[in-house]
């Protein structure tokens, strides 16, 4: 049904999203913690940096983020150790970008996870002996599993629907930061709607289907009891 | 309530000013344009001329779809002949206004950019617009395909001249194929590929609204005013008509 070309923009798409969640999964998780339990000075300002995805336009972003990933910026020395020219229309560039872009979507909801956590047992454990990674393995993530799900799907249905970023970023190379989102936006301008519908189409279905999953799951825990 | 409703009106007629003039045009030439319009309203101060910038592609299938221009100066022939054969403005109007040349460029000075360069991957990536949407690029794969430029050398699309500029500019590519009207005057490095190596990038308009405003305008570009400042950019203009 799909060309060649257009599964292989789906398969990048997939390939992006998945390294982005669970890049971003390890790094939020850190993120969330001292946002929702500690208070320090300097702590509204970081918030609100780490937000600026879900307001700034993905022009900013994309401008922004060319520079920093070119061989001119930072992205060039870490290209280097790569053996690539720049960061600039690579896969980790779009990683990078991607990163960035959908922070928030994956930071929210393991802050508020974070932050319902059942402060007597935390505590109990504690006074047990148990360690940190012990505590986080048995305590927390059992409990805030539903954040880290919401936070996973989320971030993966953001990225997968990415564009402006990628297209100012990308440079729609196939295999590497030609996405699907570019590939159909390409179909459009150049007039070819049977390919363009097809791979809507899809694209449509597929994140009905992720979203329809994620809700049901929700339903059925929250009626359910999971803890 | 009486001044509200004179307000709305008011607001409305701005609205829908028929004095302004929105004018579609690919991106290579968006610098020229700007020029002779700001030329044309010493002349007319009264009109209000508003572009729209993107690759000649992209504001096709815009027009397509009903987008409200009134005029569109595109970077090939094909497209206003397309849209004429489709009725979409007015057949007598499609015009050639200039012809294009397409350079290789890169920011970086005393670069010697020529064909084994180019093969050899010494500089890369090698930006250049969607040759699917916009004239220039498909152009430049067209000398990228005569000179036998390897596939390992990696290429960067870009959705049309302005951005395949850009990511030179920003250092981001090593080179781009873009219009050489839009580097003339840019320093850096520059190879004015041979006319031979690619179908002649005859850049047409079409007429979509019949108006004496945008007929005004449009006689304008041609004149001797209009053609200096096309010329003044790097384009050529031939002179049938």
């Amino acid at each position: 049904m799909l060309s060649n070309g257009d599964w292989l923009a789906l398969w990048v798409s997939i390939q992006l999203a998945f390294v982005t969640v669970l890049l971003l999964l390890l790094i939020c998780t850190p993120l969330a913690w001292v946002m929702a339990r500690r208070r320090w000075p300097g702590q509204a300002l970081l918030e609100a940096t780490l937000a600026l995805p879900l307001v700034l336009p993905p022009s900013v972003l994309g401008f922004y983020l060319l520079l920093l990933l070119g061989p001119n910026g930072p992205g060039g020395w870490i290209g280097d150790l790569a053996g690539l020219r720049s960061l600039a229309f690579s896969f980790p560039g779009l990683v990078i970008g991607s990163v960035v872009y959908s922070l928030p979507f994956v930071l929210q909801p393991l802050k508020n996870a974070i932050a319902n956590l059942e402060e007597d047992q935390l505590a109990m454990a504690a006074v047990c002996g148990a360690g940190p990674l012990d505590r986080f393995c048995s305590l927390v993530f059992p409990q805030a599993r539903l954040g880290y799900l919401s936070a996973a799907m989320l971030g993966f249905a953001h990225t997968l629907g990415e564009f402006g970023v990628v297209l100012m970023i990308g440079g729609s190379l196939p295999g590497e930061t030609r996405v699907a989102s570019v590939a159909l936006y390409e179909h459009v301008e150049a007039g070819d709607y049977a390919n363009a519908h097809r791979l809507a189409l899809v694209l449509l279905v597929a994140s009905l289907l992720m979203l329809w999953g994620l809700f049901r799951w929700q339903r059925q825990r929250t009626s359910g009891s999971w803890l | 309530m009486r001044p509200l409703i004179g307000l709305l009106l008011l607001a409305l007629s701005a609205w829908a000013n028929a004095d302004r003039i929105q004018i579609a045009v690919a991106a290579n030439f968006a610098e020229p344009l700007r020029e002779i319009v700001a030329q044309y309203r010493q002349l007319h101060p009264d009109i209000d001329i508003a572009l729209t910038v993107a690759s000649t592609g992209k504001l096709a299938a815009q027009i397509r779809h009903g987008a409200p221009y009134d005029l569109f100066l595109a970077a090939d022939s094909r497209r206003p002949r397309e849209l004429a054969r489709e009725g979409l403005g007015l057949p007598d109007s499609v015009r050639s206004y200039a012809r294009g040349l397409l350079v290789l460029w890169s920011p970086q000075s005393d670069l010697m950019l020529d064909p084994d360069m180019l093969r050899s991957g010494a500089i890369q990536p090698v930006a250049l617009a969607n040759p699917r949407t916009a004239p220039y690029g498909l152009a430049a794969r067209f000398v990228l395909d005569d000179l036998a430029v390897p596939d390992s050398v990696p290429l960067v699309q870009a959705e049309n001249v302005g951005q395949s500029y850009h990511f030179a500019h920003s250092g981001a590519a090593a080179a781009a194929f873009v219009a050489y009207s839009q580097v003339r005057e840019q320093g850096g490095s520059l190879w004015l590929i041979p006319e031979a190596r690619y179908p002649a990038i005859i850049q047409q308009a079409i007429q979509l609204i019949d108006s004496p405003e945008v007929s005004g305008f449009y006689q304008f570009l041609f004149s001797d005013e209009g053609r200096a400042i096309i010329i003044n950019h790097g384009y050529q203009v031939t002179d049938a008509e």
